[in-house]
């Protein structure tokens, strides 16, 4: 059965000029030039709405618009709904998606306010005073130690300095570009802050940018050796992922060319498929021991992260991984993105990030273990302001992935896993990865989180705070509209007016 | 120098403007649009649909294209350019560095295209010739590399590095 698009290209012939560059910018060959009628058309089936040619077109001519054709208005069958079972009657497949979920669940940063001084207590400019946005990520000593000498003892454990509480989330070499990881790369270290491999090891052109990098070990140990381990700042663990939880990355054997098979240590072509759980952990005991394996191949000077997705137990789940040796747990919420994911999973496995951080660092706080590890957020933080609202509910650190590769270009279509990114990021085909210029991708990153910086400080100099550890688990600074009490209770905040 | 440049003496002034376009085929797309903009910047307009609509564009940087390599070829602006000691009117001079046409002088001879080692000069409709002269009239930048999405084409001074 064939299904109409759900996207249409329009065009405007009245400020087309021909000049082709859509045509031969859209890798899906939506647009064609027909010689002899001298004008371009377009068959709307192949477009995935990724906006290249619109963002291109030198006169504007072309937009992508919702396709008005619908079926007979039903709340409950939508058009996706149904269009989701004709494409199932069909192929008999499993739905695949790419990015995060994009379902209408709340959005808990959008229902959180923030508080700025008035009157008594006075607010600071952040243009004329010091403001301090550094963060350390690692475990807090337990108490000062003094040596036979008198005195204090450094007994600090391995901790990751950055100049801002934002790093770049795990996205692989193989599910993203070269040129992508280039960009990430280059714009951590010229920000100080640190980006990371995701799972699928790390090329060697980048072992330079090792002090701004983290180097992640996940199910399918996909590019792991002893190098590798020793290249980063830091080691995470990937236990799972929020856009989906349960089950393991999956990147096509069609991305698995040159220099991506070897650096996952694979055959060209054979699908790379990490297992759902890691092989040799099924209880904090086992977690403990990989940890301690990767402190011992690193001589105990890296930190280790332990990153999981948010679900429903994630407090109990956190409490557990804090007594295991890790120094850093990651959560990732449910509107983490991905490369590919079936649409089920990525559409209704886990819980918001929101939620999850609150509760999590309730958890820890009330079992006094708040200290043996950093937390660090990601799965949807879009802005500074959520960064900021992120540090107030009791994060150290936010991982943004999305919103990155939205500076190097994504239009978030949500087409990954058909590998022909039209913006260079996601797809390996080197017509299309030489789209991103990490001479220009990197400088957009430092822009965007250089920008995010300023307005963290004057965000932080509104509320009458000059350092973003005093924000830090500052709930009173939060306030929320339209939730619940129990909402309310979990983000353990008050409710504006209150 | 290059040896088919050996022994042209032009004394010109460089002058100031030591700023060049130079290529980066690396991260050349072959999407053609630097030579749209570098049409449109031609025209004068304000609108570029108006400017280039149902014209066939013949602008002064062109898009050489072979085996998936594309790169953008426009004047060089050489030190010692071969068209200006071709040019037997004086329609070609060397303006602060920029090779520069005055068309009331260009007679048509096409000396200059058959002398520019990269095919840079182009006869133009009203039949005197045309080359890039760096957008010096437009502003900071030459619109072929303002219009670049990729940065496969940069606006700068490599005087430095190059002597
Ligand atoms: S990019 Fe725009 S102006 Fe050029 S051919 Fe396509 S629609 Fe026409
Ligand atoms: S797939 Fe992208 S480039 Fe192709 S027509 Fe659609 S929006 Fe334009
Ligand atoms: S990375 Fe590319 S394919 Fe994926 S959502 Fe962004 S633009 Fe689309």
């Amino acid at each position: 059965m064939k299904i109409y698009p759900e996207y249409e290209i329009m065009r405007n012939y009245d400020k087309c000029i021909n000049c082709r560059a859509c045509e031969n910018q859209c890798a899906n060959e939506a647009h064609e030039f027909l010689a002899d009628a001298n004008k371009l058309v377009c068959d709307d089936t192949k477009c995935v709405n990724c906006h290249r040619c619109s963002a291109l077109c030198p006169t504007r001519a072309i937009k992508i618009v919702k396709s008005g054709n619908t079926y007979k208005e039903n709340t409950n069958w939508s058009n996706k709904t149904l269009n989701e079972i004709y494409k199932q009657a069909e192929s008999g497949g499993v739905l695949l998606s790419g990015m995060g979920n994009p379902e209408n669940f709340p959005v808990y940063f959008d229902k959180i306010l923030l508080n700025a001084s008035q009157v008594t207590n006075p607010s600071i400019d952040p243009l004329r005073e010091p403001m301090e946005s550094k963060i350390h990520l690692g475990a807090r000593p337990k108490k000062a130690e003094r040596g036979a000498d008198g005195k204090i003892k450094n007994n600090l454990t391995p901790q990751l300095s950055l100049s801002m509480p934002v790093m770049f989330s795990a996205m692989s070499y193989g599910s993203i570009s070269y040129n992508a990881h280039e960009s990430l790369a280059r714009a951590s270290a010229e920000l100080g802050i640190l980006y990371n491999t995701g799972e699928g090891g790390l090329h060697e052109d980048f072992y330079k940018y090792g002090e701004n990098t983290i180097v992640q070990v996940a199910s399918g140990r996909f590019g792991v050796h002893k190098t590798y381990l020793n290249s980063g700042a830091a080691i995470e663990i990937k236990m799972g992922q929020g856009a989906k939880p349960g089950i393991g990355g999956h990147l096509p054997g069609t991305k698995i060319v040159g220099d991506i098979s070897a650096t996952r240590m694979i055959p060209e072509g054979t699908d790379a498929i990490s297992p759902a759980p890691h092989h040799d952990i099924y209880s904090i005991e086992d977690l403990r021991q990989l940890i301690y394996s990767l402190k011992e191949v690193t001589d105990y000077t890296k930190p280790v992260i332990v990153k999981i997705a948010a679900v429903h137990n994630v407090a109990a789940i956190a409490s557990g991984i804090a007594r295991s040796g890790a120094d850093i747990i990651a959560i990732d919420g449910f509107r983490g993105g991905t490369g590919a994911a079936p649409t089920r999973i990525r559409d209704n496995v886990g819980i918001p990030i929101e939620l999850a951080l609150a509760c999590v660092d309730q958890r820890l706080r009330d079992e006094g273990i708040r200290n043996n590890v950093s937390v660090v957020v990601g799965g949807s933080i879009r802005s500074s302001s959520d960064v900021v609202k992120a540090v107030a509910l009791g994060a150290d650190c936010c991982y943004i992935g999305s919103g990155a590769l939205a500076a190097l270009g994504c239009h978030l279509c949500r087409t990954c896993h058909h590998g022909k990114c039209n913006w260079g990021i996601a797809t390996q085909i080197p017509e299309l990865t030489k789209r991103l210029n990490p001479e220009l991708g990197h400088k957009r990153l430092v822009n965007l989180m250089n920008a995010w910086k300023h307005e963290i400080t004057e965000m932080m100099g509104g509320m009458g705070i000059n350092s973003i550890e005093s924000l830090k688990g500052n709930r009173l600074m939060l306030r929320g509209v339209g939730l619940n009490e129990k909402e309310l209770g979990i983000l353990g905040i008050k409710h504006a007016g209150e | 120098m290059f040896p088919w440049a050996q022994g042209v003496k032009i004394t010109s002034n460089w002058g100031e403007n030591m700023k060049r376009v130079y290529v980066n085929e690396k991260w050349c797309l072959g999407c053609r649009l630097c030579e749209y903009y570098c049409a449109f910047a031609d025209t004068g307009e304000k609108d570029m649909a108006r400017a280039l609509k149902d014209i066939k564009i013949n602008p002064r940087i062109k898009i050489e294209e072979k085996d998936g390599i594309s790169f953008a070829v426009n004047c060089r602006h050489c030190r010692e350019p071969l068209c200006v000691k071709g040019c037997i009117t004086g329609g070609l001079s060397v303006i602060d560095g920029v090779v520069s046409i005055d068309k009331e002088k260009c007679v048509s001879c096409y000396t200059c295209v058959l002398c520019c080692p990269f095919g840079a000069v182009s006869p133009s409709e009203s039949g005197a010739v045309q080359k890039c002269e760096l957008c010096v009239n437009e502003g900071a930048h030459p619109a072929c590399v303002k219009g670049c999405p990729n940065a496969a084409i940069v606006y700068e001074d490599r005087t430095e590095a190059k002597m």
